[in-house]
């Protein structure tokens, strides 16, 4: 009886079985690098929005306080996007006839509320507070990136679930004193992890069962 | 060969019928099941234990028997094997189908992901990922190692290039050579060393899945025993009931003789033995505790909505079986075929029992609802069947049914003109 399989077949069965375990690392690796990218994530993507507002501009260059737009920060869950009021405060006294503002005059005429492209998004099964988090020492580009550096406004982190148990288990890597949770520019210490630990005490963080306890976050 | 192809297309209707189940499921979630709070285990966590059991009689039939040098598993071991994955396949099917996200089951196995999150492994259900899955492959190796001197031979029948080929693969260059089956006796009995704690590991951890819990009628430790039992004794109910219309069929009463029917209904009724003294340890149990809750139960059960679905089952599991004391009666075929099939029906309500008769009143009796399955309940369990059946008849035809080298080592052993 004639052979089936030429002599190849030999080489191709052996060096399938190490295929099929490479495969797998490969697979995997592509999987995690997927996920990881600015493709899936968003981060570093900047979003078209129907006026080009710069936070470089106004929280970095001006210094306008982040309350001064956001101002249910401290007090609510959602740190709240501020009305075309708010905007025409300085915008009916300076650069009243840019092009560039003529969808924040509509917006004040006509009573409709600009509609902003929203650029941080967490699932609905998520409950998250932004006042908990302002009232215990997180501060405001600890989560959203050097928005002061931001000429538009991107995604700075992932959001994924990891990203937010880093902190929940470790908060004295990312705590900063309460004075400077809205300072744009702020630059941790050398010591930070000793500060942390410290502030984590003095604020009374909750332990850390309770933080990554699933019901804190998804009630 | 007509036979096998009407068996085959209603089997295959069935398994299409699956096809539609998990597609609707899939679009509209487990809505469409009858199940409920607090009765949040329907139809497929009681099919899922179910099949998950009647896989066992062919990892005991393969692994035990074979360390124990029982040579009468010879011409049973194959197809029992194949039952085994089949039925295996039917089972992994229920649990995936009833997270509701089923694209997410990877989420039950450990590996590094963006949530930084590891399984609860203090969670029965978590061991019952790690449980079945090593039963699949451990018995897929099993039955695939013992194919490869048979593939060798079909691989040397066969005519056309293509089937050449393929079994030709399969059979990994197997020439029968002396080197070739020492490691191929080694594999094997390497293979049933590590499938036989799986007979017992595998329903333990099923078991766990309700023991573990503080349902009365669950949180009970006879269960793991229990189980196995009742595993082997459905595992064995569905050989039987495979092995007679196979033999007559195929005309196979030269190799799987009455000796065989006659052992397995012997281990059938023995392991039933094992699973009536579990169900009335359960009776004891609640009086001896005196726990109001486990008496509340099997109360519950004799008196309650569901009452009739647990005689029944101790007409199916434990009273009817007792004819088989008679061997008059273990070997008239029919009738053993018939007490087969009660008993792969007793063994399915035994966990209806289990499932759905200790939810549907639990502590709360403000909480307390019935559970009636809807047709799509039927349409999945109707659906594995078609699964099963599809494997099996596909089996039969490409596959030997009895393992050909196994036999002619036992013609040659038993052959009484054989000189020494």
């Amino acid at each position: 009886m004639p052979q089936i399989f030429n002599r190849t077949a030999n080489i191709v069965s052996k060096a399938s079985i190490a295929a099929v375990g490479l495969l797998a690392v490969v697979l995997g690796g592509v999987l995690w690098a997927v996920m990881m990218s600015p493709y899936y994530t968003n981060v570093n993507v900047t979003r078209e929005q129907p006026v080009p507002f710069s936070h470089k501009h106004h929280a970095g260059e001006l210094g306008i306080d982040c309350r001064y737009c956001h101002t249910s920060v401290e007090k609510s869950s959602f740190a709240g996007v501020p009305p075309t009021q708010t905007c025409m405060t300085c915008h009916s006294q300076i650069w009243t006839n840019a092009t560039m503002l003529e969808p924040v005059r509509a917006s004040y005429r006509s009573d409709k509320s600009i509609s902003w492209t929203r650029v941080y998004a967490l699932p609905d099964y998520v409950y998250f507070n932004h006042s908990i988090h302002v009232n215990k020492g997180v501060g405001c580009t600890s989560c959203h990136g050097e928005i002061a550096q931001m000429p538009l406004t991107y995604k700075a982190n992932t959001l994924y679930m990891g990203w937010c148990l880093d902190c929940h288990r470790q908060p004295e890597k990312y705590l900063r004193p309460k004075s400077e949770v809205f300072n744009p520019n702020y630059v941790p210490p050398a010591n930070q992890l000793e500060l942390g630990a410290q502030l984590v005490k003095d604020y009374k963080i909750i332990p850390l069962q309770e933080r990554q306890s699933c019901s804190t976050c998804h009630r | 060969m007509k036979g096998w192809v009407a068996g085959l297309l209603i089997a295959f209707s069935l398994l299409m019928l699956l096809n539609l189940v998990v597609v609707t499921l899939l679009v509209k979630g487990v809505g469409i099941w009858g199940i409920n709070i607090p009765v949040g285990w329907g139809f497929a966590i009681v099919n899922f234990v179910w099949w998950i059991g009647i896989g066992h009689a062919g990892t005991l039939i393969s692994a035990i028997l074979l360390l124990l040098r029982q040579q009468w598993r010879t011409s049973i071991n194959r197809f029992a094997e194949a039952m085994t994955l089949f039925a295996v396949a039917c089972a992994g099917m229920f649990p995936l189908l009833h997270m509701g996200r089923p694209w997410l089951f990877f989420w039950l196995t450990p590996y590094p992901n963006s949530m930084y999150l590891w399984p609860q492994f203090r969670s029965p259900l978590v061991w019952d990922v790690f449980a079945v899955s090593t039963y699949l492959t451990v018995s897929l190796l099993f039955w695939y190692v013992g194919l490869i001197p048979d593939l060798a031979t079909l691989r040397d029948k066969a005519v056309h290039p293509i089937l050449q080929k393929t079994y030709g693969a399969l059979a990994l260059g197997w020439r029968g050579s002396a080197i070739h089956w020492t490691r191929y006796e080694t594999a094997s009995l390497l293979l049933a060393g590590l499938a036989t704690p799986l007979v017992v590991s595998v329903h333990t951890v099923v078991s766990f899945d309700f023991s573990v819990g503080q349902v009365a009628g669950w949180h009970t430790t006879i269960f793991p025993p229990y189980f196995v039992a009742g595993a082997i004794y459905s595992g064995f109910a569905m050989v039987l009931t495979l092995a007679i219309p196979i033999r007559k069929y195929y005309g196979l009463e030269g190799y799987i003789t009455m000796r065989h029917l006659n052992n397995m209904a012997k281990v059938m009724l023995a392991t039933g033995l094992i699973v009536a003294y579990g169900y009335v340890f359960e009776f004891f149990m609640a009086f001896y505790s005196g726990n109001q809750y486990d008496r509340f139960a099997i109360i519950n059960r004799l008196h309650g909505p569901y009452a009739p679905f647990y005689y029944a089952l101790w007409v199916c599991n434990i009273f009817i079986p007792q004819l088989l004391w008679s061997k008059k009666i273990r070997e008239n075929t029919f009738i053993l075929f018939i007490i087969s099939i009660i008993v792969n029906l007793g063994m399915w309500l035994e966990r209806f029992v289990i499932v759905v008769i200790s939810l549907h009143r639990d502590f709360l009796p403000s909480s307390w609802r019935m559970y009636y399955p809807t047709r799509w309940d039927w349409a999945t369990y109707l659906g594995t069947l078609g699964l099963f059946f599809t494997l099996l008849y596909l089996f039969l035809r490409v596959l030997p049914a009895i393992s050909m080298s196994e036999m002619r080592v036992l013609v040659v052993e038993t052959d009484p003109k054989r000189k020494h």
